[in-house]
């Protein structure tokens, strides 16, 4: 497992029910049923990986969460986790307010476009950037809507969503972000994770 | 085409069966067959449903019909069920023309074929009958069951009826409810058997008739819709069959109609036309929404069961749609389910051929699921 998955796992509570939606090969899900006895589910766009999560016991169905999660009823899980992927979505903040919608709270995690080596790439080089958590090139990137963790802090405020825990990945080491540091924590945090709720 | 019944496995169940349409049946014949063997905790026992032309010889070789069963490629030693691991029960549904009670047996109170006198039959009453065949082998739990097309149906009712009696099911290529399509295709099939004069008003066992044509063409209406446009334009295209040209005659010219041809006439060897008839209903009769006051979530209210439904890209007869309702119904309950459309050229009968995105998906999730329930039993 990535050392950020590490991370998130450690913000989900045992004997919870954690919906991970874009779950990938069901890794972290696998992870979190051995680990923290919880009643996981997924959701997952790509067929192969969802067979290879099904091959792990895992209860996931393939689906485009942009369309799916409509299907979820309130309140159904206590965990909702976006790993990654909310900049790959069309409408990212209709789906962080439909997780909020299903689960008690949410946990997101975004490569940091403010990161200084992504902010350097684009100033000095002029072209787009890549790097080790945004490997692609601008004409192949899934990624449609970057943003960066200052961001991720405004669209929560406008839309009154309570940011719980919100933790700076850098170099493998984490660290607390806060609205004093928060300038400085744009700067130098490769990936942020989130814990949110309404 | 010789057939053998002699070698075929029975039970009978002297215990009632009250029908959906009132009739009770005073008890009826069961017949089946089983591939590797029961464990002694009796925990590695998995129910397959058939499908509307298929029976209880799912795999290795069909003792009736001397052919392969029908589902040699996914169950047998090292496939994706894989009977040196799973105990594998099938029974030939009541109605169906493979041993069990139907209309070609005979009727005890008449000493003659039941013929349209046996009663219609639903997808719940096959379901029920077949819930003997656990009692039978004494197994209180089964692993799994599933079945493809009416097979799925069944699968998924069983979950609806027997919710305690299994620890997964995995209904493919179905849907909760007959479309008007699905209606319209049987109904096609019943008319072309009803309008083939050797049928007899059903009657033709008595009076020596066989209604060939009509069972053929009922066939042959139904292959087209298990088969994709762009599978058959694949196999066949526009091809001729020996000729280099086409013979302005009405006899087939091209390699798609004899093919029909030979999967209508087949069929009528091994398949009773009345069997067809009430199949085809009890299918159009499945309704879970209207079992459920058009809730189908209620269906599988409390339920604990794993689910792990499939569908193909390509089936239009019971398109990935269907299967994504049932899906959204068990998300809406908090079920454990699983979901994918496997990506194939093949139509509705992806389920039978080759594919093996789909068998890794059946093998990965009976294996991983066998891993939880041999723990809790």
């Amino acid at each position: 497992m990535r050392f950020e998955d590490d991370v998130l796992a450690g913000l989900i509570d045992i004997n919870s029910r954690v919906l991970d939606v874009g779950c990938g090969d069901g890794n972290l899900l696998l992870h979190l049923k051995k680990n923290k006895k919880v009643d996981g589910r997924g959701i997952e766009i790509d067929q192969k990986k969802v067979q290879e999560s099904v091959a792990k016991g895992l209860a996931v169905i393939e689906g485009d969460a942009e369309k799916d999660l409509i299907s979820y009823p309130n309140s159904s899980f206590d965990f909702a986790i976006l790993n990654q992927s909310l900049q790959q979505f069309y409408d990212p903040r209709k789906v962080m307010n439909e997780l909020l919608r299903i689960a008690k709270k949410a946990i997101i995690t975004i490569p940091n476009f403010g990161y200084w080596k992504v902010r350097l790439q684009l100033v000095l080089r002029g072209t787009m950037p890549v790097t080790k958590n945004l490997p692609y090139t601008w004409y192949n990137t899934p990624n449609l809507h970057m943003c960066t963790i200052k961001d991720f802090y405004n669209l929560c405020r406008l839309d009154n969503i309570t940011i719980e825990k919100s933790i700076s990945v850098s170099s493998d080491k984490i660290s607390n972000i806060q609205r004093g540091n928060l300038e400085i924590k744009n700067l130098l945090s490769e990936i942020g994770i989130f814990l949110i709720k309404k | 085409m010789n057939l053998n019944f002699s070698s075929i496995k029975k039970i009978k169940i002297e215990k009632p069966l009250l029908l959906d349409c009132g009739v009770t049946l005073s008890g009826f014949n069961l017949a089946y067959e089983t591939y590797g063997k029961l464990n002694e905790k009796k925990n590695n026992a998995i129910l397959v449903f058939h499908a509307l032309s298929g029976d209880q010889f799912v795999t290795e070789t069909n003792t009736v019909t001397n052919k392969d069963g029908w589902w040699n490629l996914a169950v047998g030693k090292d496939k994706s069920i894989d009977t040196n691991k799973y105990f594998v029960i099938c029974a030939n549904v009541i109605g169906g023309c493979m041993g069990s009670t139907g209309p070609k047996e005979i009727d005890p109170s008449t000493g003659k074929p039941y013929g349209l006198n046996f009663p219609v039959i639903t997808i719940k009453d096959m379901v029920s009958a077949q819930a003997h065949l656990l009692d039978y082998f004494g197994i209180k739990k089964t692993l799994a069951v599933l079945g493809g097309s009416m097979g799925g149906m069944q699968a998924l009712q069983f979950c609806t009826l027997f919710p305690e009696r299994t620890y997964a099911s995995i209904p493919i290529a179905c849907a909760a409810s007959h479309s008007a399509q699905n209606i319209a295709f049987n109904e096609l099939a019943r008319q072309a058997i009803m309008a083939d004069p050797e049928w007899d008003n059903g009657n033709y066992l008595t009076s020596g008739k066989v209604p060939r044509k009509g069972l053929a063409i009922a066939r042959m209406a139904g292959h087209i819709s298990y088969l994709s446009e762009q599978g058959l334009q694949n196999k066949f295209g526009r091809k001729l069959q020996k000729q280099t040209d086409v013979k302005f005659t009405f006899d087939a010219d091209f390699e798609v109609e004899s093919y029909l041809k030979y999967q209508g006439y087949s069929f009528v060897d091994r398949f009773d036309a009345n069997s067809y008839l009430y199949i085809t209903r009890a299918m159009d009769y499945f309704d879970l929404y209207k079992q459920n006051n058009g809730n189908l979530s209620k269906a599988f209210d409390g339920s604990k069961i794993k689910y792990c439904i499939i569908s193909f890209s390509t089936d239009w007869l019971y398109p990935t749609l269907e299967s994504k309702k049932i899906v959204i119904a068990l998300n809406s309950i908090g079920a454990e389910v699983s979901f994918v459309e496997i990506v194939s050229n093949n139509g509705h009968d992806s389920f039978l051929v080759d594919e093996p995105a789909f068998f890794n998906t059946l093998k990965g999730f009976i294996d991983s699921t066998y891993e939880e329930f041999k723990n809790e039993i």
